[in-house]
């Protein structure tokens, strides 16, 4: 009981704030291309249903692309970098300036060296930028978390390398690598809005781009459902990946533990 | 017959800290000593040495033969927490690519030694921290080892859950016919485990006494126990 109150408060507020919402812009006459009302949004949403979904599943695909191939080159990489002191030791800083340099700015560079003929290629490539680093740097320390003690016990039983690697260490590694992909999918799903921002219009037909062309046609109906639609978008990837790790951890993680009480 | 010696061993840290230094003593094969002293004299490097996990700057370990099969059991359970009791167990017997089956039959014989035939199946996190310790055992028993060392196992646990975790412990190594390098701070411990105790002094670590002990039947109300106490006792405070 208690439990379900919980579950449809937020939903209760939301409902509220939507209705309010559409009785201020009723009642004070707000123009539609200031602020559309709830109503006229999801009449946006519905009258162009069908080109808003290829443009939500030209998105997702630009970010599940991203997504796939930074967990590759990420966890790769933190493999790499725990089975040698010196690849790290090289490599690490470039990952770092990788990071600390704004997507925005490397993103036309980017557009120009893969072309526009292989727009699509272009923006994965865009968002794997941004969704790298935190797989990188979270699986690098989850590498590293494994019991030194565990280690020393699997050489004392003459443990290989990689029975090492693939026994302890990537088990080990397995919920800080599971909650950086929360975070990576997230940015990923950012890294192709902003590749659809500075690719601009003509090229790339995702969801962000919808929201320019019906910017500047000033249908702001249809920007606020394309919006919609990209947060969505995101709750849906953050809840896949949250469910995943739940059926990864909860039989053994301590955090799970946590969750129940 | 003795099983190995080390011959003025010595050991600094990286950070220049003498850990050992002319350390010597032998363990005869199938005894159980124990090595008791402060924290910090150097009893843990003295077993990673033996383990073979870290090499010693000066002297030598002699083994007679070959190497044995060793296990290690440290002070804390140290089980890899996705894996349940019976896959923890199995450890050594996975990394050796033993079949499955067999696997599974040896691991689970070495928990129902360990009195835990009922949670082969339970996760570290669903278990008390004697369980887990217990199952730490198993792990090392499960290995077959002819050498086990142990670094304060029990320091960490209830009195009820130590001393049952002792008398397990020396009924086992007794069956299997298992030397035991124990490693402890508790004068109680060392003297109801041990044939033999080597007192080590404060940093650098060296033996500074050795007690050999009465070696029949344990029985913690006895007097030979009492005065096995009272000489481990007395030569901790000559040390002082």
């Amino acid at each position: 009981m208690r439990r379900a109150f919980n579950v449809l408060l937020p939903f209760a507020l939301g409902f509220a704030l939507l209705a309010l919402w559409q009785w201020i812009v009723v009642a004070r006459h707000i123009p539609p291309y200031v602020l559309p009302a709830p109503s006229a949004i999801a009449h946006a949403l519905s009258g162009n249903f069908s080109s808003l979904m290829l443009s939500l599943l030209s998105t997702l695909t630009v970010t599940l692309e991203g997504f796939i191939a930074a967990w590759i080159a990420g966890v790769g990489l933190a493999i790499a970098f725990s089975q040698s002191r010196v690849i790290e030791r090289t490599l690490y800083p470039y990952a770092v300036v990788l990071q600390v340099t704004p997507v925005v700015a490397i993103a036309p560079l980017i557009l120009i060296w893969v072309g526009f003929e292989h727009i699509n290629a272009a923006l994965a490539l865009i968002a794997a930028l941004v969704a790298f680093f935190p797989i990188l740097s979270n699986t690098t320390l989850g590498l590293k978390s494994a019991d030194f003690n565990l280690v020393d016990l699997m050489r004392l039983y003459g443990a290989s390398r990689w029975q090492i690697l693939w026994r302890l260490r990537l088990p080990a590694a397995l919920p800080h690598l599971l909650g950086a992909m929360k975070i990576a999918g997230g940015l990923s799903l950012i890294g192709a809005v902003v590749a659809e921002f500075v690719a601009g219009s003509g090229t790339a037909t995702g969801l962000a781009w919808r929201i320019v062309e019906a910017g500047n046609r000033l249908e702001v109906a249809t920007m606020f459902a394309a919006l919609t639609l990209l947060a969505v978008l995101g709750i849906a990837i953050f809840a896949a990946f949250s469910l995943l790790e739940w059926a990864i951890l909860h039989r053994w993680h301590e955090s799970a533990r946590l969750q129940q009480e | 017959m003795s099983l190995l010696r080390l011959n003025n061993v010595g050991k600094c840290f990286d950070n220049g800290t003498e850990a050992l230094s002319g350390l010597s003593f032998d363990v005869a094969d199938g005894e159980f000593v124990s090595l008791l002293g402060p924290s910090g004299c150097g009893k843990s490097t003295a077993l990673r040495l033996i383990a073979g996990l870290i090499a010693p700057d000066s002297g030598t370990i002699e083994w007679h033969g070959a190497r044995p099969p060793m296990s290690f059991v440290f002070q804390e359970p140290t089980l890899m927490p996705w894996a349940d009791a019976r896959a923890n167990a199995r450890l050594s017997l996975d990394l050796k690519n033993i079949a499955r089956g067999e696997a599974n039959a040896r691991a689970e014989r070495a928990l129902t030694r360990m009195g835990l035939q009922d949670f082969a199946f339970a996760y570290p996190r669903e278990l008390s921290g004697g369980m887990k310790m217990r199952v730490s055992i198993a792990r090392a028993l499960a290995a077959e080892p002819r050498l086990l060392l142990m670094d304060e196992p029990f320091a960490a646990l209830d009195e009820p859950s130590r001393q049952a975790l002792n008398d397990d412990l020396l009924r086992l190594a007794r069956e299997d016919r298992i030397t035991v390098i124990f490693v402890t701070h508790s004068v109680m411990e060392a003297s109801y485990l041990s044939d033999r105790v080597l007192v080590m002094s404060p940093r650098p670590g060296r033996i500074k006494a050795e007690i050999a002990l009465f070696t029949g039947p344990r029985d913690r109300l006895s007097s030979a126990f009492a005065d096995s106490q009272k000489r481990v006792a007395q030569a901790l405070l000559e040390l002082a």
